[in-house]
């Protein structure tokens, strides 16, 4: 190798990577003032029409602790309604992105997504059990309204799921991701009978609310569940810088990226724990909601690659951003009544994942 | 009419079924309604009924001009859901959309919710009182009372529940010249010549007993699919079913299944379609419903009517 083709291959790396990196900054500038004006645009629409100097001034008053401005009834709307919905609905979209592009990474799959490794139905499982036995048997021994056990449900139902899954697929401390993928299909699968025998043995009311729940939404979204919602997803998306470097070397494969210096168990374990929580979190508030987790991080691998460094905060923000619109169309379109956000979610995601197949396979064809 | 110790054992009572839902929240919601039923003359209020059964008796108390929205389960009379916006599925409601039609009061049937969207709505300072489903003829009659002292409409409430009571009377009368009681098999779907029939705990169950009948499934609860030998076991004198646009089907389609086929229904083409609400409404129309019903299984003679 003489040097001057070194030299001329550096500066060809280094141009690619300074594009890719303009890039990278191009795009989230961008996809930041989407989720800002996707925010904008949610706190100032919705059933009850309220002007849009109107918005500006209940938060500034708000701020600014003016008790006549705070009491009113856009106030109560705008802070307690709309407020902790958009902020639910950004915590859940960046959670369930993360999720996706996380388990994408992790089984070198671009199929993979928590659904499909048995995670939200381990979540679906203990919900639908608290909605038909909550109410009968668990809350008169836990002590707690039916309705604040179902997410707590939900959540425990996702760590559980993870937990088997990872159990199964892990021998003599080393992780089997083949392993997992089929162990998560199967474990998805039981879940999904036990919730048929559930909507069995459920009442005319439980087996309704178990539908709706199964669609997921936003509805009912109050500080409180913020609060729950918040911290899990926000630790965990503070932990995905961690992985990051772990995820682009096991992109390579597991002995290489063994051989590269990558504590590969731990980024697996990792990786998983942090799946469970942002999943489990985002699912006991919102109940199902799909294609967030697979569609995120396909749309933005196309623009900037596959290095998770960028992939994974970018797949917050859009996860956020999608979830923001999908919700504003939801609780507009039939208002006063509100759609399920699974429903649109999915009716916007199934094409647009067909849509981007397809123009992946012509990019790779031609 | 007005003593005070009804509307004082009312306000208790409300305030009993609300304790219990109370509980359950931060700050207990405020009855804005309660007070205004107390009150002499109807203040004029923004309803949204949540609830088949509350749109039909608000109407039936000819209150429908203060009703602001209903729900999708409102479908009698007719013209609630072309005259009123619809603020979506009882169970499925949301805050905001309720509070964009600015109501004054929310009535909510069991079950209406969820509850997170009710506390959001109480929250807003809209009093939201709920009416309990009970599949039962002192229930129905309680129910027209207590909507009717919600919506505040004085007498014509009492003459409504007096009414309702009345028809209750007269099904008993005729229940009386039953001998043997026949039994029914009501579907509430037919998938692909799948049965999902209705057990214990049903209002078809409850609207099979007001008419005189027996219920040929009491084994089990709630709504559940049967096998073809199970209905053929079960050998029902009588088939009822939901009369829904799109969804029915005739005595011929039914008495062809094999599972039907050798029923003692079979025999004498006993089968009935009836509208949902009417039939399971448990509103002021049940009395009706239940008569229609007894006249369909037993014939106009024993129902009273010729």
């Amino acid at each position: 190798m003489t040097t001057a083709v070194g030299q001329m291959a550096d500066v060809d790396a280094d141009d690619v990577f300074a594009a890719r990196q303009k890039r990278i900054w191009r795009l989230t500038i961008a996809l930041c003032a989407i989720l800002i004006v996707a925010a904008i645009v949610s706190l100032g629409s919705g059933a009850l029409a309220i002007a849009p100097r109107r918005v500006i001034e209940v938060i500034s008053g708000a701020l600014s602790g003016d008790a006549a401005i705070a009491s009113s009834r856009d106030a109560l709307v705008i802070l307690n309604i709309r407020l902790p919905r958009l902020l639910l609905g950004a915590l859940v979209g960046a959670g369930l992105a993360v999720a996706g592009t996380l388990m994408q990474g992790l089984f070198r799959n671009p199929l993979a997504d928590p659904g499909l490794v048995g995670v939200s139905a381990g979540a679906a499982l203990a919900a639908g059990v608290t909605i038909v036995f909550g109410d009968r048997y668990l809350a008169p021994v836990i002590g707690a309204p039916p309705f604040a056990l179902l997410p707590v449900g939900a959540f425990v139902g996702a760590l559980i799921a993870t937990m088997t899954l990872y159990a199964i697929a892990t021998r003599e401390g080393r992780t089997s991701i083949a392993t997992m993928l089929l162990a998560g299909i199967a474990i998805g699968a039981l879940a999904a009978s036990c919730m048929g025998l559930l909507a069995y043995v459920s009442d005319d009311r439980q087996l309704r609310d178990l539908t709706f729940w199964t669609l997921g939404s936003l509805g009912g979204a109050t500080w409180a569940k913020v609060a729950g919602v918040a911290p899990i997803v926000i630790g965990a998306l503070c932990a995905t810088p961690f992985l990051a470097r772990g995820l682009n070397a096991l992109l390579l494969g597991e002995a290489e990226a063994f051989h590269l210096g990558i504590a590969v168990q731990t980024v697996k374990r990792a990786t998983i724990i942090v799946t469970a929580l942002a999943v489990g979190a985002s699912v006991a508030a919102t109940g199902i909601v799909s294609f967030v987790g697979i569609v995120t991080p396909h749309a933005l691998r196309l623009v900037i690659g596959p290095d998770h460094r960028a992939l994974l905060p970018l797949s917050a923000i859009l996860g956020a951003a999608l979830i923001i619109v999908a919700d504003s169309l939801a609780r507009t379109i039939v208002a006063p009544a509100e759609l399920p956000i699974g429903i649109l979610t999915a009716i916007i995601g199934a094409p647009f994942f067909l849509w981007m197949l397809l123009r992946r396979d012509r990019a790779i064809d031609g | 009419m007005r003593r005070p110790s009804p509307t004082l054992s009312f306000l208790a009572s409300i305030a009993l079924t609300c304790a219990g839902v109370a509980g359950l929240f931060a700050e207990p919601p405020r009855f804005i309604g309660a007070r205004e039923a107390n009150a002499q003359t109807p203040v004029h209020q923004r309803i949204v009924a949540a609830g088949g059964v509350i749109t039909e008796i608000i109407y039936a108390l000819g209150m429908q001009d203060q009703i602001v929205g209903v729900d999708t389960t409102s479908l009698f009379p007719a013209n609630a859901m072309k005259d009123k916006p619809n603020v979506g599925y009882v169970r499925a409601l949301s805050a905001e959309g309720v509070l964009s039609l600015k109501p004054s009061l929310v009535i909510a049937i069991d079950g209406a919710g969820p509850p997170d969207a009710l506390k959001l709505v109480t929250d807003a300072g809209v009093n939201v009182a709920h009416v309990p489903d009970e599949f039962t003829a002192d229930g129905v009659v309680d129910r027209v009372r207590r909507v009717a002292a919600i919506v505040g409409a004085g007498p014509r409430g009492e003459t409504l529940a007096a009414s309702t009571a009345e028809g209750f009377r007269a099904l008993d009368v005729a229940k009386a010249r039953i001998a043997t009681p026949k039994r029914v098999l009501f579907i509430l779907s037919l998938q692909n010549g799948k049965v999902m029939a209705a057990g214990r705990n049903t209002s078809a169950d409850a609207i099979m007993k007001l008419a005189g009948a027996t219920n040929v499934f009491n084994a089990f609860d709630g709504y559940k699919p049967v096998t073809d030998e199970a209905i053929t076991a079960a050998a029902p004198d009588f088939i009822l079913a939901m009369d829904r646009a799109g969804q029915t089907f005739s005595a011929d389609q039914i008495f062809a299944l094999p599972s039907f086929a050798t029923t003692p229904a079979a025999k004498t083409k006993s089968f009935a379609a009836m509208d949902g609400l009417y039939l399971l409404g448990f509103g002021p129309r049940t009395p009706d419903a239940a008569r229609d019903l007894m006249q369909a299984i037993y014939g106009a003679a024993v129902a009273g009517r010729s």
